[in-house]
């Protein structure tokens, strides 16, 4: 498989009040066509100013400070507003954490349908209106058709969220980056909208970009998974090799917090400790202080990203299978 | 219909306090029966005026007399006149709605406007300038803005009026300025002036709002779409702004109109604030009383149509309104 989205070396700076802080260093990763990438971290670790990155909505005080987009092979993250814009909701769509507020309130769900559907696509204005229907069916939505002319707070919160769903694929975009499309929900309402987010990616081949905090729904429901600490991505690799071997003691410590897969929303934090914020850099590697197996090197030289595998982790230990049994 | 009602049951209730509040005033504020009869009248013609005013009947009964006449538009006779009160009300009422119309249409035609564009464009020294601008519009007071006005505009300048209506054209009880070209002339001034308070202020309403606006999560989401900026900023941001900014207008057009006191002083425009501040004067208490009410109904009618508005723009509020009701 082909990447569909390459990013290399993404650098994203925040300019604070006094200084530059720097929330995302050195951040590379892939995603294939039709793969479902699993983002997993403690909050703050840079997941979702990596996902508005690649979406080119990154604004002030955040920029892009260095590194390279590539989508289906060409430079994204160079290209005009309008280029962008073009690309955005057509071949790269978006899905936010609150279907509540994601919504114009004001306008009818088919009128935000329609329009996002015009703005891409040449489609009249009844043809518009009939793919919004059936974008409607195809979410679950019942009645569709009246649903159209219905407001936002006119329906459930997972109900929102799943013309939220519609909104995105409606120009049958290539990538979603999906940020904690779920956690704002009812947790009865979780499984089947993220059922449905994965079956219709499936249906056309559309990649994701997961973003959770639910390593039940990394279990479940990707290909491959970025551990992301501080900033960086300290492992990334396929699930099924990072649940059961995972290379850096971070992950280790995550995937441990899975006790079982039917129990979800499982505390990210069990790892004593906190996770050092931007404005409070750590050197070295940014786990050591909370590493079970750190030397003193790890508080003085950053680990680079080492091959294992298929995985890529960034830790001086990596491969060394004495530690991690030490541990 | 429900919410409707609703809202025109309060529209009587505060209208009937009105009421009251001025019926209080005109029943024990002086003796009415000394202001008819004169201080040398003897008691027997005193009493004989109390019984043929009715100030002898319980409080109640003497109360639904005065909302009964009032209903009717009779709120007696002026004391300083010796004209039915409604006549003169009728004749000055004109002047001062056309004021407060012209006013507040310059100051909504510009502040809104002008709030939108330097939300839109906040780095721009333009907008610096006007947001510096507006900041002393709300600082300065009237009668300054006024008597500046004056200065340059008529005697500086000499290009128009400083007092006066000019010339009015009548259609019945009615005359405007609005059809001749000195009656037009003759509003510049005072209507600019009673304005430029309320222009600075919608325009710093306006641009507050939008830029809350701005950052809202379905604006984000709209970028996400890739919606153009301009249906993105219009559309969808813009007529979010318009619900709040909608309201303020309405309720700050209660306030032109009842304190066009000052401007009609500076400018002796012949409108209701200069009959009042004569009648404060000479303590015409059926003028006064007259007025309270008139104020009363125009601040109700207008919270009215500011109510009919947001059903109109907002569709949240008749699903709560509706809501309601049913609890
Ligand atoms: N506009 C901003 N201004 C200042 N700091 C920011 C801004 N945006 C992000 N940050 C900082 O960047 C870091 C990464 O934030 P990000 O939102 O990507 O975290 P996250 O991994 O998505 O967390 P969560 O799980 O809570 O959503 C955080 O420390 C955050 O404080
Ligand atoms: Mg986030």
């Amino acid at each position: 498989m082909s990447a569909l989205l390459k990013v290399e070396s993404l650098r994203v700076e925040i300019a604070a009040r006094t200084r530059i802080l720097t929330a995302i260093d050195e951040v590379s990763f892939e995603i294939s066509e039709g793969e479902i990438l699993g983002v997993v971290g403690e909050s703050g670790a840079g997941k979702s100013v990596t996902g508005t990155a690649v979406l080119g909505l990154l604004e002030k005080p955040a920029y892009q400070a260095g590194g390279r987009i590539l989508f289906g092979g060409q430079r994204i993250d160079t290209l005009g507003e309008d280029a962008l814009r073009t690309l955005r909701g057509k071949e790269i769509a978006a899905v936010f954490q609150d279907p509540l507020t994601s919504l114009d309130p004001l306008m009818t769900i088919g009128d935000q349908l329609v329009e996002t559907i015009q703005t891409h696509l040449p489609l009249k204005a009844g043809e518009a209106l009939e793919r919004a229907g059936q974008l409607l069916a195809e979410v679950g939505i019942p009645a569709p058709r009246e649903r159209l002319r219905s407001y936002p707070h006119e329906l459930s919160g997972g109900m929102r969220q799943r013309v939220v769903l519609a909104l995105a694929f409606c120009c049958e975009p290539r990538l979603i980056i999906a940020d904690e499309p779920t956690t704002a929900l009812d947790v009865s309402i979780q499984a089947q909208i993220l059922d449905l987010l994965r079956r219709m990616c499936r249906e056309r081949g559309t990649a994701v970009m997961l973003v959770t905090h639910d390593m039940g729904v990394i279990a479940e429901a990707t290909d491959r998974v970025a551990v992301m600490y501080a900033g960086r991505i300290v492992e990334i690799g396929p699930t099924a090799t990072l649940l059961v071997g995972a290379s850096h003691p971070y992950t280790r410590g995550l995937m441990a917090s899975i006790p079982d897969m039917r129990r979800r929303e499982v505390e990210l934090t069990q790892i004593p400790g906190s996770m050092p914020r931007p404005d409070a850099p750590v050197s070295g590697c940014a786990f050591h202080p909370r590493c079970s197996i750190a030397e003193a090197r790890c508080s003085v030289e950053r680990p680079d990203d080492v091959v294992i595998g298929p995985s890529r982790v960034a830790c001086w230990f990596a491969g060394d299978t004495s530690r991690s049994v030490a541990r | 219909m429900g919410f409707v009602l609703g809202r025109l049951g309060q529209t009587v209730l505060v209208l009937l306090v009105a009421a009251f509040v001025s019926f209080s005033l005109f029943r024990y504020v002086g003796d009415p029966v000394n202001n008819m009869v004169g201080q040398t009248a003897s008691l027997a013609d005193r009493e004989a005026m109390r019984a043929a005013l009715g100030l002898d009947d319980p409080f109640v009964i003497q109360f639904f007399r005065f909302v009964g006449h009032a209903l009717q538009g009779d709120f007696g006779i002026s004391y300083r006149y010796g004209q039915p009160v409604s006549a003169l009300i009728a004749e000055r009422f004109p002047a001062t709605l056309e004021l407060a119309l012209i006013s507040m249409l310059i100051a909504t035609g510009l502040g809104v406007p002008l709030g939108v564009w330097t939300a839109l464009h906040r780095g721009h020294w333009l907008s610096q300038l006007l947001l510096a601008a507006s900041l002393i519009g709300v600082a300065l007071p009237t009668f300054l803005i006024g008597i500046a006005l004056i200065l340059t505009f008529s005697v500086w300048l000499g290009w128009l009026p400083s007092f006066g209506r000019g010339q009015v054209v009548s259609f019945g009880w009615w005359s405007t300025g609005l059809l001749s070209w000195s009656g037009i002339r003759a509003l510049v001034l005072p209507s600019v002036t009673l304005g430029v308070f309320q222009l600075a202020l919608i325009m710093r309403l306006a641009r507050a709002e939008m830029l809350e606006v701005m950052r809202a999560d379905f604006i984000r989401f709209a970028r996400a779409r890739g919606l153009r900026p301009r249906a993105i900023e219009y559309r969808h941001a813009l007529r979010n702004t318009l619900v709040p900014v909608v309201t303020m207008i309405g309720l700050q057009f209660g306030n032109v109109f009842a304190f066009s006191i000052i401007v009609e002083t500076v400018f002796q425009w012949p409108g209701l604030g200069l009959l009042v501040i004569q009648a404060i004067q000479f303590a015409d208490v059926p003028l006064l009383a007259a007025y309270l009410v008139l104020i009363a109904l125009c601040f109700a009618l207008i919270n009215l149509a500011v109510d009919l508005l947001y059903v109109a723009i907002d569709p949240r509020v008749k699903a709560a309104g509706l809501v309601g009701r049913a609890a």
